[in-house]
């Protein structure tokens, strides 16, 4: 696994990928409701995917049937998934477990929106590829798993093999990812323009 | 140019006057409103406090208590320690930033989607952001709603603004009257039923038709609340008289002179004739049946007399591989009949059913009879406003009489993240949202129904369709 990056963002990713082969992944999946009453944002890792994961509610027994605990899925940076990803709560921990896994990027057929917007928060690049280009992907993994994919967010491609799937991301959400951008400190420099706007609402209107 | 309500609404709020209403369109927009809570707040403002910065607008900004708080005390360390330091968390930040809080105990306390509105926190054309999905509930009354990640809500706090791209639009119209026995929860589970759990994804749909408009405001909120479950943005109702009369003389609606600006200008708040969407659904409300959903997604629903489908009946081939996992997971055989299935618990409660009306509506049918032998029923109003109402027009008991169990306000079993949980092997009639595996307890099983049908099913032990007991 290699990650290229840019002085604060991310760029090229190449590493092997585990396949979730599996449409509608909600986030009370990704991250169970028991996990998230904690008021830190680390830590959520070992906890990830924790119904499908492990067999008992400790942690203790891992399925060997799931993906991600098969021997030869071990060390991936990519997760490989069907369509809706993410969808359901918004929670952030979604996100922030998968990216305290080791997950880099994160290739679907679609994804929810309010958690595709907690990925890119996040630095956790989600890729939207068509359908079957989904297949290829799956089926080359499931022929080999060390399969190397490079993700290339400055070309907008998934390199693997002899095939290079381009894919669309929106213009601010690549500049944020390549350039690890402080949001806040962005807005706050917009300061004036929002108290202009604030003070051209009728007084009704501001509170 | 004809525009959307969500155009007029997107235009208000741009910071930029020369931002663009274009699917895609990239924009800076004001805040009216955001609510915070226990679970999506705490790494926001340790954000915060990191980088020295402020709440920009505290004013704006109301805080409640709800989801890792137990239903049975009103202690807040009644869930264990870590619960109580996320509630703590919640109080320490709140008085540090001059944030109105309503903690467990507070007669304003209430689920967060439930006391926003009662207290006339929302209002139509407003833009309104909460880290939890089910802020789409308020675009009930014209306003702009949408769940936002806790990255987002630091973003919030710190500039009282959001960076958004303008998604697509949606018109979901409902056309002619709701037969007898359906409800709200029946409509927006057939819309959902009908464009799929992915359907409405980078979308904003707006409510319209006959049976829309008919609607009350806490109906017309449990069908926006669920927007999110057909993947929607947000779900919009343009306000009308409905509107104004829910909100005038609430706490923080406005007053007077202010007032009579304000109607002025909600009601310009409409989509107008010939505005035009990017997709059309159209729904007879005639044929809504009473819904009940079979899989573990909400698009996954059926009319109660529908027998279970099997995978053969899906075209799509990842509909048939969730139809797989779904039968399983759910313990369920295609053709089987929902009356045939036995339920062992009852949940009726929610930011989708925990109102007052749905209290009204669930008592009615719980007046009926008592609920069925190995059944555990509950019922969680979804505020102290509402527990009250409830009490005054002695509902709870009703309930109790009739054998369930009357709790005090809070997210409850909605998700359970305090200890309203269910065991594996559990089957719930639920009037929550979601139907995830393990959302109500690790594999547990749990049926998305409106309070009347989750009452009927109290009382039969199995599905019943509620229209026998009008």
């Amino acid at each position: 696994m290699t990650t290229q990056t840019t002085p604060a963002g991310i760029n090229i990713h190449t590493g092997t990928a585990a396949p979730l082969n599996q449409a509608n992944v909600d986030t009370d999946q990704i991250i169970p409701k028991q996990f998230l009453t904690a008021v830190t944002r680390s830590g959520y890792g070992k906890h990830l995917f924790h119904d499908w994961r492990y067999l008992d509610l400790h942690e203790q027994e891992l399925n060997p049937e799931f993906s991600l605990n098969k021997p030869e899925h071990q060390g991936t940076s990519i997760l490989l998934v069907r369509e809706n990803f993410g969808c359901g709560s918004s929670r952030e921990h979604a996100p922030w477990a998968l990216d305290d896994y080791g997950f880099k990027v994160l290739i679907a057929t679609s994804f929810a929106d309010i958690f595709y917007g907690n990925c890119i928060n996040n630095q956790l690049l989600p890729v939207q590829l068509k359908s079957e280009q989904m297949d290829i992907l799956f089926s080359l993994v499931k022929q080999d798993p060390t399969t190397s994919i490079t993700v290339n967010l400055e070309q907008q491609t998934v390199v693997v093999g002899d095939h290079s799937f381009s894919f669309e991301i929106a213009e601010q959400h690549k500049t944020n990812l390549l350039k690890g951008l402080d949001a806040i400190g962005q807005t706050l420099e917009l300061d004036a323009q929002i108290s202009a706007f604030e003070n051209s609402r009728p007084a009704w209107q501001q509170v | 140019m004809a525009t959307t309500l969500y155009d007029k609404i997107w235009q208000d709020h741009a910071i930029d006057k020369n931002t663009s209403s274009a699917v895609g369109s990239e924009g800076l927009m004001y805040i009216d409103r955001h609510l915070i809570h226990e679970v999506t707040s705490p790494q926001a403002f340790a954000g915060l406090d990191d980088k020295n910065r402020k709440v920009r607008c505290p004013q704006r900004t109301f805080a409640t208590m709800d989801h890792s708080i137990s239903t049975r005390s009103l202690a807040i360390d009644a869930c264990g320690p870590t619960n109580q330091l996320q509630l703590q968390t919640l109080a320490n930040n709140c008085q540090k930033h001059g944030i109105s809080l309503f903690p467990v105990g507070h007669q304003k306390q209430g689920i967060v989607h439930v006391m926003g509105p009662e207290l006339g926190l929302i209002q139509p054309g407003m833009t309104v952001v909460c880290g939890d999905s089910h802020t789409a509930t308020h675009g009930a009354f014209g306003a702009l709603a949408f769940g936002i990640g806790t990255s987002q809500v630091e973003h919030v706090f710190a500039t009282q603004t959001l960076k958004q791209s303008k998604a697509k639009s949606m018109l979901v119209k409902v056309n002619g009257s709701l037969p007898i026995g359906i409800t709200a929860k029946d409509i927006i589970l057939a819309i959902i039923g009908a464009i799929g759990h992915a359907g409405a994804t980078g979308h904003v749909i707006e409510y319209s038709g006959e049976a829309i408009s008919a609607l009350t405001m806490e109906e017309r909120m449990t069908v926006c609340n669920m927007s999110i479950e057909a993947g929607a943005k947000a779900g919009l109702i343009a306000p009308d008289q409905t509107t104004f009369d829910y909100l005038e003389g609430r706490e923080y609606a406005p007053k007077g002179d202010d007032w009579t600006q304000a109607v002025a200008y909600w009601k310009g708040l409409v989509t107008d004739e010939g505005a035009s969407f990017d997709s059309i659904i159209e729904l007879n409300a005639a044929d809504i049946t009473p819904q009940v959903t079979w899989g573990t997604n909400p698009g996954q629903v059926i009319g109660v007399n529908t027998p279970v489908p099997a995978v053969a009946d899906f075209s799509d081939p990842i509909d048939q591989d969730s139809a797989v996992k779904a039968l399983k997971y759910m313990d369920l055989t295609p053709g089987q009949k929902l009356s045939d299935l036995a339920v062992n618990n009852v949940f009726i409660g929610s930011c989708t059913n925990g109102r007052i009306e749905d209290m009204r509506a669930a008592a009615a049918i719980a007046k009926q009879g008592k609920v069925a032998e190995g059944v555990t029923a509950i019922v969680v109003p979804g505020s102290v406003s509402v527990k009250q109402q409830a009490e005054q027009e002695q509902l709870d008991k009703i309930f109790i009489e009739a054998g369930f169990e009357w709790r005090l306000p809070g997210c409850s079993m909605c998700l359970g993240m305090n200890d309203d949980i269910l065991q594996s092997g559990d089957r719930c009639a639920s009037t929550s949202n979601r139907n995830f595996e393990g959302r109500q307890g690790r594999g547990a099983r749990t049926h998305l129904v409106s309070p009347a049908m989750a009452a009927a099913a109290a009382l039969a032990g199995h599905f019943a369709d509620v229209r026998d007991y009008q």
